[in-house]
């Protein structure tokens, strides 16, 4: 998906979001917000008394229209929050069209080609997928490698790498075979592929509230059953006291005093997440998982391609004794001539920069033959007219040396040892002229930490969350490199299982554990995780298993993905204390009113000292419509994050959204009221 | 479910109703009558023999030769099976205008006190209706009409008086004070002998 | 306001911070089981009672085990009171009570509320006082405390909706704590002249030569559990301002502190059983600064006195020395106590569910009297009835981390546990329950006359009669606005039901909090917890229990105390 970034109030979409508030106004609709549905009712009574009460016309009609507008406001602002939404699934779909496949009858030879519309795919069908074809469906490449263009899912224009069997075998429909050919076993019905279920998604079709937003709406509905009795009952106290009050100025307490803010942004503030996490290309599977992210406590982070580059680098060269320096860098630069990998190119630009050797040609005029790295071997090297030469684990070679008859220096332990313990890993070179092999010393290759994961590991960690650096490297390099990085553990020579194991035993403990993954035998783990953020460019059985997906395939994307789930949380509870807080001072600007011609001397309530008892509830309910209108950008946004400990998080917010939520009411009524009585004299 | 509790829920109220109901109370009174029994049975005062009231509760005076207590909202005044304040409240017509105006012109016309320096607690009623005290100024501002009453010299009675003020308990709690009752018998003894 | 008058506050104040630890270490050992002195004693009632000790109850039956024994007791005591005539230790040969006040009496101290409609004097006979009243006194205190350590142990532990043992907690509560506590202050008491024995009233020829009939009564034993167990219910009408109930300012500072210890020592207890000390005493601060600030604004107006006496001629300020008076609004308060120990005491019953008066609420000036409102409508958790203080609490800190805790980017948690919907759905029923009922209540006594027949005052002053009539009762306080005529069909039935309420519909969503909470698994803490120790977590509790409690109830407040306020400075009488 193309990430487009929009402006916050994008004026497209704010059109549209303007009818639709209006559509949203269907009581089927309202019912579903409490807190909205009774602003509804008190617009609906107080309109009814414009008709009913000559005497007060002017005033119930202001009053009608700026709760309707409470009303619309809100709708409003969830309008805007899905208009954003549907933006992206428009442009998601926009990448779909009519596709034909290539349905094989019998895929083992390609045989028996029929053209089918892809609708009429069926989950375990077999297609072909030829250069320029688009994928019909999610599915898994059965046979085949290809590059293809996923540059519609993840906005990524490079070319990726789709073979059967192993980690690369998942592909997306919709993406586009650029080379070769694939055959692939369709995995998903029409309807139901990665692709409907995250247009679904983004849309908000299938939006369910969330556990938070469950208990948060009990709250919201709680406090309105409160103020709903504090305001009926003021009725008959009212009369007892030979005060005579309105149904619509009843209807303006009541509707100042519900938290209106909140219940008109809350469910805005839920979409307005997930479209952050769009924006960063995860999509999560469900409204829980963002959540989720919020509260984790463990994050599992791999090593390789996230804390650390992908690539090793050679830093330095350790000859056994009786060898020179200087050949032991002549020999390993000429084994890793025609290595074409990273850790292959670093050596030779080692050798280069250290030792002055230039670069030799590869080719007929060296006599040399390429040995590849081997599964089985674990070796890789050259072979010369006069013998061969190979790098590879110590292990490797001593088994490689001791077969060919020959022995292991002694010293080799002592220096592979010391560079296991630095954080590196040691590459032992060998060189055979005659009956055996002879060792000539090991070089030393580096993990490479990315830059600035020590910060955001400390930035974790104020947050309250563990990192766990998990590695297949020995214990020695592990914790070198854990050091290093900065993470607060590690689990080291990690296998699936352990990690599975991990997962299990942090929750035990009662943590929440976030992890991510892309092979297949991640998939149990990511289930068991939390939070389990899949690579896009995964397995699908990994895809499955996991609860998000990251489009960019960034591993390092969990800590973002934390973050916004902490962000979405801290929205909604800043935004529910801000409402809470605002009650006071609508309390002084509107019970003095009410009871002023009775009591003259509550007069001395009015401390914010409004104009007149009616500037003063229009006051009021004008700020408490136009202030869920000011709030929407901060709803769409989240509030402002920055990683501390809670209790600064804390502290930080009630000044804002607390002590901020008392005050700010005060001044933006009286500066209402103030308005009020310009316009009046102006008029 | 509610079987299995009915017998404990039963069983538990008589045998609690007996432990704390009739074992706590009888044993506290028999240690309270070994120990205390004066005041256990209402710190009587006597005179020649025969007990006329209790040093706590209050009694009612009108006789000039007296010194007055507060005025009492129990049953017509000081009755302890009525005891009680008027329960009127600062708006409270009456009160102001009547209850606590009528105590003050009557203090006024008395004692020939000065509105504006009346003590609170002489015009106002106790929570109880059987305050046994006064203040020591509601004391002060009657002592010269208790003076003339006896025929005596003010500053006898004044004396009497000051050695029956009490100061706070420990320092600092409750409000200095005297106790009517012990007061007038005081002054009864002690113009008797004269 | 005098300094001797904030020096009695401060030096209150200086003991229950002292009493505090040792009796929150105490309580802990009642409930955890690890006390045993009263061992033989303790067998000797599961026996008789047919009760397996060791049984760890599931919440749904500690509720109907308490739901049924509370039922069971309510009756025997109506029972007995409209049997009153025919039982003996009866000397004023006093009749059966009424049905209605049967009931209502019944209820009454049943739910620990000690509202009385009734003049125990010439009303109660000393069977009744002892065997029914005091019985209740211990018994509802005792089972305050069970549903209090119910929902600690829900909070603390992790134990599948079980929380204890509901018969064993009743009988450890009341033969650990209240009954040894009562007896050591019953005699402290009789030293100082409250009464203690069983005699008939003694008429006695005054020195004018009137005749002054003296109640007597076992006062002493009740007096101590009354206070102890902040029940409140007086022996006789005028209640701790009874000369013979509170005979010196020694006495009315021991019952004080009564009042607050158990619930002071609760937050202790509290804080050791979840092993979070210091957010047990973010709950004492949180529930101290409640109180000092409801005591400062109560002595302050009581100190200065009502402005329409002063234009009469009373003195308002306070004097010492030869002419040493205390000033002030003295109307309904006793001259031992002053005004500091009077504004003092009504502070502390009625920011504990207690309900003991030592002077006439009613006629305090109206924000001295607005104090005491607030502080029953919060729901009585400023320290708070015996185990309801502290589980009225823990509801609104519940609340509080909801709120709040949101604001630090987690779902909300407390001590370790997730705070979710089946959680706050019975939060949110404890705290709606006030506001529905007590305005609900209210709202109709005032449109009905016979509501509006009962009260002692007209104006502004009525209307907060009635309220404080609902208030008192729904938070099962007992204290009055005496003015109100409750003994009434109307009053006696619809209060009954308030007490009842109060009581039951409150606990019913505890014990089931209790019991959620039990299931939750316990996360560990981080720094990205929700921290409930800090000065901030107290400011912000308050805040939303001075929110979420107290402004529901500003605009009949607004109608009642506070414009009666503006009225009486501007010398409108009713």
């Amino acid at each position: 998906m193309a990430a487009t970034r929009r402006t916050l109030l994008d004026p497209t979409i704010a059109r549209a979001a303007v009818v639709d508030a209006f559509r949203k106004l269907h009581p089927r609709h309202m019912v579903r917000n409490p807190v909205m549905f009774v602003v509804f009712i008190g617009s609906i009574l107080t309109t009814v008394a414009v008709a009913r009460d000559p005497a007060n016309v002017g005033f119930n009609a202001q009053l009608a229209i700026w709760l309707w507008f409470t009303v619309l406001f809100a709708n409003f602002a969830e309008a805007m929050a899905e208009g954003r939404g549907k933006a992206q699934a428009d442009s998601l779909r926009r990448s779909r069209h009519e596709t034909q496949a290539r349905r094989l009858r019998n895929p083992a030879n390609r045989d028996g080609i029929e053209l089918v519309s892809a609708e009429d795919l069926r989950k375990g069908d077999a297609v072909l997928c030829l250069p320029g074809d688009v994928v019909p469906g999610d599915g898994e490449v059965i046979d085949g490698v290809a590059s293809v263009d996923e540059s519609a899912i993840t906005g990524e224009s490079a070319p990726v790498i789709r073979e059967s069997g192993g980690d690369r075998s998942a592909v997306t429909g919709g993406t586009r075979v650029l080379s070769d050919y694939l055959v692939i076993r369709i995995t998903a019905n029409p309807g139901e592929t990665f692709m409907d279920r995250m247009i679904a998604l983004v849309e908000g079709a299938s939006r369910q509230k969330t556990p938070n937003e469950i208990a948060l709406t009990m709250l919201l509905s709680g406090l309105t059953i409160v103020f709903l009795m504090a305001v009926v009952t003021l009725a008959p106290f009212a009369s007892y006291s030979g005060v005579s009050v309105s149904v619509p100025v009843l209807v303006a307490l009541l509707v100042c005093l519900i938290p209106t803010t909140i219940g008109g942004l809350l469910s805005s503030i839920g979409i307005a997440g997930m479209d952050r996490l769009v924006q960063h290309n995860v999509i999560a599977m469900s409204g829980r998982s963002v959540e989720a992210a919020g509260d984790v406590d463990t994050l599992l982070l791999d090593k390789t391609g996230t804390i650390t580059l992908g690539n090793r680098q050679a830093v330095e060269l350790y000859p056994v004794s009786g060898v020179a320096l200087e050949y032991l860098a002549d020999r390993a630069q000429l084994a890793s001539l025609p290595d074409e990998t990273p850790e292959g190119r670093s050596i030779v630009v080692l050798a280069k920069e250290r030792f002055g050797l230039r670069g030799r040609d590869v080719g007929p005029q060296l006599h040399m033959t390429f040995v590849p790295f081997s599964a089985a071997t674990r070796m890789s090297g050259v072979d010369v007219p006069d013998g061969e030469l190979r790098k590879g684990a110590s292990d490797a070679v001593a088994r490689y040396v001791t077969e060919a008859g020959g022995v292991m220096p002694r010293d080799i332990g002592d220096i592979v040892e010391r560079i296991a313990r630095e954080g590196g890993t040691p590459l032992v070179v060998t060189e055979r002229n005659g009956a055996s092999p002879r060792v000539l010393g090991a070089i030393y290759l580096k993990d490479i930490v990315k830059g600035g994961m020590k910060e955001r590991f400390d930035r974790l960690r104020a947050m309250g969350i563990r990192t766990v650096m998990i590695t297949g490297d020995n214990p020695l390099t592990a914790a070198a490199i854990a050091r290093e990085a900065g993470v607060d553990d590690f689990l080291a020579e990690a296998k699936p299982e352990d990690k599975l194991e991990l997962i299990r035993r942090e929750q035990k403990g009662g943590r929440l554990v976030a992890m991510t993954g892309d092979g297949t035998n991640d998939a149990p783990a990511l289930a068991q995780a939390d939070v389990g953020v899949a690579m896009n460019t995964g397995t699908q059985a990994a895809r499955e298993a996991g609860n998000m997906i990251d489009l960019d395939s960034n591993p390092t994307k969990l800590i973002e993905i934390v973050e916004i789930g902490k962000q979405l949380l801290m929205t909604r509870g800043s935004l529910t204390t801000f409402s809470i807080a605002n009650d006071v001072a609508k309390y002084f600007a509107i019970i003095p009113a009410m009871f002023l011609a009775t009591f003259p001397v509550l007069g001395a309530l009015n401390i914010m000292r409004l104009h007149s008892p009616q500037s003063a509830i229009l006051s009021a309910v004008i700020f408490n419509a136009l202030i869920i209108v000011a709030l929407i950008p901060l709803a769409l946004r989240g509030v402002k994050y920055r990683p501390a400990a809670a209790a600064l998080i804390l502290r930080r917010n009630l000044l804002i959204y607390g002590a901020g939520g008392i005050i700010l009411p005060f001044v933006g009524i009286k500066a209402i009221d103030m308005l009020l009585v310009l316009a009046k004299a102006v008029s | 479910m509610i079987r299995r509790h009915l017998w404990p829920a039963i069983s538990m109220t008589i045998v609690l109703m007996i432990v704390t109901g009739l074992a706590y109370p009888l044993v506290v009174t028999g240690i309270a009558q070994l120990l205390f029994p004066r005041q256990a049975n209402g710190s009587l005062v006597t005179r020649d023999g025969r007990a006329i009231g209790s040093r706590l509760i209050g009694q009612q005076f009108s006789e000039s030769r007296y010194f007055h207590s507060r005025p009492s909202a129990a049953g017509s005044g000081y009755d302890p099976l009525a005891s009680g304040g008027t329960n009127r409240g600062p708006t409270d017509r009456k009160l102001a205008d009547t209850m606590i105006a009528g105590a003050i012109d009557s203090v006024v016309a008395r004692d020939g006190a000065h509105r504006g320096s009346i003590p609170a607690d002489l015009v106002t009623s106790s929570a109880s209706g059987l305050d046994p005290d006064i203040s020591p100024a509601s004391a002060a501002i009657q002592v010269a009409r208790v003076a003339r009453a006896r025929n005596a010299d003010s500053a006898t009675v004044a004396a009497i008086l000051a050695a029956h003020v009490q100061a706070r308990q420990l320092w600092i709690l409750g409000e200095p004070r005297v106790n009517v009752l012990s007061l007038n018998l005081a002054l009864d003894s002690a113009f008797a002998h004269h | 306001m005098t300094w001797i008058g904030w020096a009695q506050i401060l030096a209150f104040s200086i003991v229950v911070l002292l009493v505090t630890k040792p009796i929150g270490i105490y309580i802990t050992r009642v409930y955890d089981g690890s006390l045993h002195y009263l061992g033989r004693a303790e067998r000797v009632i599961y026996r008789v009672c047919g009760i397996d000790p060791s049984e760890n109850q599931h919440w749904l039956d500690y509720l109907i085990a308490m739901l049924l024994f509370s039922a069971v007791s309510m009756l025997a005591t109506y029972a007995a009171l409209r049997a009153q005539g025919h039982l003996p230790l009866d000397p004023q040969h006093l009749p059966g009570i009424v049905d209605r006040q049967a009931f209502e009496t019944a209820a009454s101290f049943t739910t620990n509320t000690n509202w009385q409609s009734y003049a125990g004097e010439t009303t109660m006979s000393y069977l009744s006082q002892m065997m029914q009243l005091a019985f209740h006194n211990f018994a509802s205190a005792a089972v305050g405390m069970c549903v209090a350590a119910a929902l600690v142990r829900g909070i603390a532990n992790r134990s599948a909706g079980r929380l204890g043992n509901f018969w064993t907690d009743l009988v450890r509560g009341v033969i650990y704590i209240f009954i040894p506590g009562a007896i050591v202050l019953a005699l402290l008491f009789v030293q100082q002249g409250v009464l203690q024995n069983l005699k008939p009233y003694l008429t006695v020829g005054t020195i004018e030569g009137a005749k002054q009939v003296l109640a007597m009564g076992p006062v002493a034993s009740q007096e101590a559990i009354k206070q102890l167990g902040t029940n409140g219910g007086g022996f006789f009408n005028a209640n701790a301002a009874h000369p013979f109930e509170n005979p010196t300012p020694w006495t009315n500072f021991l019952q004080m502190v009564a009042i607050f210890i158990v619930p002071a020592g609760a937050t202790y207890w509290f804080g050791r059983a979840v092993r979070h000390q210091k957010h047990g005493w973010a709950l004492w601060t949180a529930m101290f600064i409640m109180f000092i600030g409801g005591a400062a604004v109560t002595y302050r107006f009581e100190a200065a006195g009502n402005p329409m006496h002063a234009a009469e001629g009373v003195d308002v300020h306070a004097a010492s020395g030869r002419m040493a008076q205390s000033g002030g609004n003295m109307e309904g308060k006793e001259v031992r106590f002053g005004i500091a120990a009077s504004a003092l005491y009504a502070t502390v019953t009625t920011d504990a569910s207690c309900g003991a008066v030592n002077a006439m609420n009613d006629s305090f000036t109206p924000l001295g009297g607005l104090v005491p409102i607030v502080n029953m409508q919060l729901g009585e958790l400023i320290f708070g009835g015996v185990g309801a203080g502290l589980y009225g609490m823990l509801n609104m800190v519940i609340l509080t981390v909801f709120i709040a805790g949101l604001m630090v980017g987690r779902t909300p948690e407390y001590l370790g546990k997730k705070i979710q919907s089946r959680e706050l759905r019975m939060v949110m029923l404890y705290v709606l329950a006030a506001p529905i009922i007590v305005l609900g209540m209210t709202a109709i006594a005032t449109v009905l006359p016979a509501g509006l027949a009962g009260r002692g005052n007209t104006g502004p002053h009525g209307l907060s009669e009635i309220l404080y009539a609902f208030t008192s009762t729904f938070a099962n306080n007992g204290s009055a606005f005496a003015g109100l005529t409750s003994s009434t069909y109307f009053y006696n039935t619809t209060l009954g039901i308030a007490m009842l309420l109060g009581r039951f519909v409150l606990i019913v969503p505890v014990l089931a909090l209790a019991g959620f909470l039990s299931e939750r698994k316990i996360i560990g803490e981080s720094a990205g917890s929700f921290p409930v120790d800090t000065p901030l977590f107290v400011l912000l509790l308050i805040g939303v229990i001075l929110i979420v409690g107290a402004l529901t109830f500003f605009p009949v407040l607004s109608l009642g105390p506070i414009v009666e306020h503006f009225l009486m400075h501007a010398g409108r009488v009713f």
